[in-house]
């Protein structure tokens, strides 16, 4: 049992030592955080249920856009549209639900010369919420294989597709929100249904919102990426798509020397990337109640590699796993969160969060020098010490 | 340059060879490919060191311990490849790493100024702000030997430098080179290419196996006195020759197929089931490009290919594959294997839909199994069919490569370079395996570079030579002069 451990461990050295790592922060904030009196484990306000639920509610956003990025960082290509993706989705989604006077890009509002907007903005028809899920889930999808064919097929430059899409999305949800926030308020639809799915919790949805119980801390974000990472990790990990995405990512050539279609295969990662990023733009969309398409989902996209990178996927392709992109998320969400529990400004959470992943990746690619260097400092200390004695 | 030894790992690359060159003289060396010719090339450039032996430059003895030595003592290298940057303008080229500065800045001027007479001495007519990409590549290498005399270079080596040239771009570098001569600038001059070096070779220098094999002199240079000296050896014939009464099937017929590298070639041969036919030719004749195109990964210019009668897809390796023609290319590790997957995972990687569940879910012990019967069929030397295939030896990795294939069912298999960097145990396996497959119908198309292995395996030899097929020889005409004298570009003398 116990040799079985350490052979799991040392086959998954990367996800051992952040896993590692995600621990030693959650005790250091469970115990810096303790106050007399509050109502969480520990009297940690880390560990409140209000707290806990909060956390969870992130990773699951997060976990899910990340996933989609990690699958396409594997095939070695990068997915820098993801923020910018959300926001566009999040003003079309609630422009789907809203009537079309109330849309803040209609030409009651809009004082612009440029006529496309205002059409465009009357012509987007209202539907029903459940469609308009279906129609952000299918566009997502429809942005992903897009830039995926221009990777995978016309083998453009992976960096300069979705960097082209990081401006061209963020810059067309502006244009259609004629640069305002646009409301969920502003729907005539009853949403409490959509509002319990998207930002409520698994009790919520299993009880009814009166009942109270350990599963309302659970919430329905956090449902949804467990869900989506197991099928992920058996596509990933255990289906033979999911072993072409690694050879394509290791070796392109080798594998379209095995006869494998390896445009294909990548073109499809970014499709997989481009239908997670819809799932997730939909709760962070009925959570915040509103976007702001300049800033809604801003550095999504850096946040995602960054988790990734966290959890073992190598920018070089043909490394990664679905375990280690939800260790590196989670560590993002945590280190913010510790950030505003210990009451540090605020303004410095990315600081902070940049800092702790370059710790983690020098350590994890230099760490057994770094550690050995430190020994030797001590055994030569304590060797000088005896001497003297 | 005298008594000069230079060992790789495992290979005695140059052992006593001895070469003099004349201020002004154009020497040409020739050989076969594997001779040592651009090991000796790299060692009096700098590249290499030698183990032994001494170079002497006027009479005092040197050494050459890096190419910027190289080039301080007066020698310049015009590699096959081309080393200019096509983003930059011509005089940029010539003075690249050496550029004129004025107040920490680039003097363009005398850049300019140095480097028009330079250009007219080689005849360009040229501006030298012209870009480099929009000149053929025999201007380009042009801009090569004008840089090497920017460095007031009295040897110029040029290393097969009329490989991707034409001909009229071909008869202006000759040109170019008895204009150097006259101007007492020595030239060391390789190429495959006799009729050139009859051309304008003041003497010729041949190595065979790492080993000064004869010279001749101006008068003495003819086509079959150089090749005489090239080949020379004694070959072993091989014990596994083919069973005759085993009757052949029709196997693969390529038809009239023409590549991208040589547009204008069409190739016409077939490879019968049961039979391991040979391809020689030396290197840059076409061949691999013929296999990647037959195999798919490349595009087709024209023409078709049969298997057992039935037309295959140009065009698509997955098409070729499914069909049963194979390729275990050139470059194992580019090419071959991932090498970063374990032998399981690289056996199974083209045959993953017969090792899956309906919902395309892998099933790992079937697919383990799969790769241990093929490492004991292939007997791989390994502890497991986990172990990752970068720790496996050269030999192990090319069985691995065939056992993907040998996993299938091949109808053929293209062997690109078999046994390149294989130490010689290994090496009699790998014919052993191909003999046998041959036994079982298989059709082995063999590519090598190895004249030996050439004339030992096959029951059947085609040359090729610059994208076309010189010619075909059947097992009682084996000879390697009849295979370097087509490969050189001759014609086929039939055997009367």
């Amino acid at each position: 049992m116990i040799r079985q451990f350490v052979q799991l461990t040392k086959q998954h050295r990367r996800e051992t030592g952040m896993l590692g790592l995600l621990l030693v922060l959650i005790l250091i904030t469970t115990f810096r955080t303790t106050d007399e009196g509050v109502d969480g484990l520990f009297n940690s306000r880390f560990l409140t249920a209000d707290n806990i639920k909060n956390v969870t509610r992130q990773i699951g956003i997060y976990g899910i856009f990340s996933i989609g990025v990690g699958i396409v960082i594997i095939t070695a290509g990068i997915d820098l549209s993801v923020g910018s993706l959300m926001a566009l989705l999040g003003v079309i989604f609630l422009y789907l639900v809203t009537p079309a006077e109330t849309r803040p890009g209609h030409a009651k509002y809009s004082e612009t010369e440029f006529e496309l907007q205002p059409w465009l903005v009357h012509h987007i028809p209202e539907v029903s919420w459940p469609t308009a899920v279906l129609v952000i889930l299918i566009i997502g999808t429809l942005i992903g294989l897009m830039q995926g064919m221009l990777v995978g097929k016309l083998k453009l430059q992976a960096f300069v597709v979705t960097l082209c899409g990081l401006l061209s999305y963020r810059g067309i949800s502006r244009f259609l929100a004629n640069d305002t926030t646009v409301n969920v308020g502003d729907t005539q639809q009853d949403l409490t249904l959509a509002k319990t799915l998207g930002d409520g919790s698994l009790g919520d949805v299993l009880f009814g919102k009166l009942n109270k119980g350990i599963l309302h801390s659970v919430p329905m974000t956090f449902v949804y990426l467990v869900a989506i990472a197991i099928i992920a990790h058996i596509i990933l990990h255990r289906s033979v798509f999911g072993r072409y995405i690694f050879a394509a990512g290791r070796n392109e050539l080798a594998t379209k020397y095995s006869g494998i279609n390896t445009g294909l295969v990548i073109a499809f990662a970014y499709l997989i990337a481009g239908f997670c990023t819809a799932f997730a733009a939909i709760p962070q969309c009925i959570y915040s109640g509103s976007v702001q398409p300049s800033t809604h989902g801003a550095f999504f996209e850096l946040y995602a590699i960054a988790a990734a990178v966290l959890g073992g996927c190598s920018l070089r392709g043909g490394e990664g796993s679905i375990l280690g992109i939800l260790i590196g998320t989670t560590i993002l969400i945590v280190l913010r969160n510790m950030v505003n529990l210990l009451g540090y400004p605020t303004a410095l959470s990315d600081a902070i969060t940049g800092g702790v992943i370059f710790v983690g990746v020098l350590f994890d690619q230099h760490g057994a020098s770094i550690i050995n260097r430190f020994v030797g400092h001590i055994n030569r200390l304590f060797g000088k010490k005896n001497k003297a004695a | 340059m005298r008594g000069i030894h230079k060992r790789f790992p495992g290979v005695h690359a140059l052992s006593d060879v001895d070469l003099e060159i004349a201020a002004g003289e154009v020497v040409a060396i020739i050989g076969e490919n594997g001779a040592g010719k651009s090991t000796l090339m790299n060692i009096l450039g700098g590249v290499h060191q030698p183990n032994s032996g001494t170079i002497e430059i006027s009479g005092t003895a040197t050494k050459i311990r890096s190419v910027s030595e190289a080039d301080a003592h007066g020698i310049g290298f015009v590699h096959q490849e081309l080393n200019v940057l096509d983003n930059l303008d011509v005089g940029a080229n010539v003075f690249l790493g050496r550029e004129p500065r004025r107040f920490g800045l680039i003097n363009r001027r005398k850049i300019a100024a140095d480097t028009t007479p330079l250009l007219a001495r080689l005849g360009l007519e040229i501006p030298p702000e012209t870009p480099l990409s929009e000149l053929s590549i025999g201007q380009q290498q042009m801009i090569e030997i004008a840089k090497a005399l920017s460095k007031q270079a009295r040897i110029i080596i040029m290393d097969e430098p009329t490989s991707s040239l034409t001909l009229t771009e071909t008869e202006r570098l000759l040109e170019v080179i008895n204009d150097l001569r006259e101007e007492g600038i020595s030239v060391i001059y390789i190429s495959h290419r006799l009729g050139e070096v009859r051309q304008c070779a003041d003497r010729v220098v041949v190595l065979r196996d790492g080993k000064n094999a004869g010279e001749l002199q101006r008068g003495e240079i003819e086509h079959d006195a150089m090749v005489s000296l090239m080949v020379g050896r004694e070959l072993k014939r091989s014990a596994h020759e083919r069973n005759e009464q085993e009757a052949l099937t029709d196997g693969l017929s390529i038809i009239n197929l023409r590549t991208t590298t040589y547009p204008d070639c069409e190739v016409n041969f077939q490879v019968k089931g049961g039979e391991i036919l040979g391809m020689a030719g030396l290197v840059g004749a076409g061949r691999s490009e013929l296999a990647q195109t037959v195999f798919g990964v490349d595009p087709a210019m024209g023409g078709s290919i049969t298997l057992e009668g039935l037309p295959i897809q140009l065009g698509s390796a997955r098409e070729s594959i499914r069909s049963g023609i194979y390729l275990a290319p050139e470059d194992r590790k580019k090419t071959g294997l991932i090498l970063e997957f374990d032998i399981s995972q690289n056996i199974s990687l083209a045959s993953l839909k017969d090792h899956c569940s309906r919902l395309a879910i892998i099933n790992r012990s079937s697919e383990r199994n799969e790769a241990q019967r093929q490492v004991d069929a292939l007997k791989i030397k390994t502890p497991s069919t986990a172990t990752t295939a970068m720790n496996l030896s050269g030999g192990n990795q090319q069985k691995v490569v065939l056992g993907k294939w040998l996993s299938m069912s091949p109808k053929v298999i293209i062997f690109d370079e078999p046994t390149r960097g294989i130490d010689v145990g290994a090496k009699a396996e790998i014919y052993k395996l191909m003999r046998a497959l041959a036994d079982e119908g298989v059709a082995i198309w063999m590519i090598s570079s190895d004249m030996e292995e050439v004339l030992g395996i096959s029951d059947r030899i085609v040359v090729m030579h610059e994208g076309r097929i010189t010619g075909e020889l059947e097992h009682v005409e084996f000879s390697e002069e009849a295979v370097m004298h087509l490969a050189v570009g001759g014609r086929q003398v039939n055997a009367a």
